[in-house]
């Protein structure tokens, strides 16, 4: 599959849900500390959203770092937007700036 | 291979002359490691923003041989 292919496949993925985390494993099964953070914290939000296993698709676990020029997985997108990582999830949520952009995006709640 | 907090330190510091940057050995097993990076440079920039440079400064490295570097990034709260 082509570069494009899978960038376009991406970007259908963030534009079709409100709520999306790029991560390692499934919510109920995270592989990695950072994508088991990310969950923590949309639970804790608790906003209704989508999750994608990058370690079941290489195309999409190699064209996200590129699709956002960002090096690291778990990435969360919310209306389209790249918002960050784990760590930025993190500041964010602790700021109260997280359930603020959520709020504003008119994101359902779980 | 693991990078060692000093090696981390001055990269950031080579591409952030100003920044203020702190390393913390997590696990103390030279892998996992939190840095805190204060910078007047971040003034303006978003939280990504702020990522994105401290990750170039990394030159590729982050999500390859620095697989586990929690990052925080701020500005300096006063100019003393």
């Amino acid at each position: 599959m082509t570069e494009t292919t899978t960038n376009t496949r991406i970007a259908e993925i963030v534009q079709s849900n409100d709520v999306v985390l790029f991560m390692k494993g499934s919510p109920l099964f995270p592989q990695c500390g950072f994508s088991s953070r990310a969950v923590a914290i949309l639970e804790r939000l608790g906003v209704e959203y989508a999750s994608v296993d990058v370690l079941q698709d290489m195309e999409i676990r190699n064209g996200i770092k590129a699709f956002s020029d960002w090096p690291t997985i778990p990435q969360l997108y919310v209306k389209g937007e790249f918002v960050g990582g784990s760590d930025i999830m993190m500041e964010m949520f602790e700021a109260g700036e997280l359930e603020q952009l959520v709020t504003e995006a008119g994101v359902a709640r779980a | 291979m693991a990078m060692v907090a000093e090696d981390i330190a001055a990269m950031i510091r080579g591409a952030l002359p100003d920044a203020d940057v702190t390393i913390t050995d997590l696990a103390g097993d030279g892998d996992h490691y939190a840095a805190h990076v204060v910078s007047p440079a971040f003034r303006g920039m978003s939280r990504v923003a702020q990522h994105k440079a401290v990750y170039a400064a990394l030159g590729g490295r982050m999500g390859g041989v620095l697989h586990a570097l929690q990052l925080t990034t701020a500005v300096p709260t006063s100019d003393v």
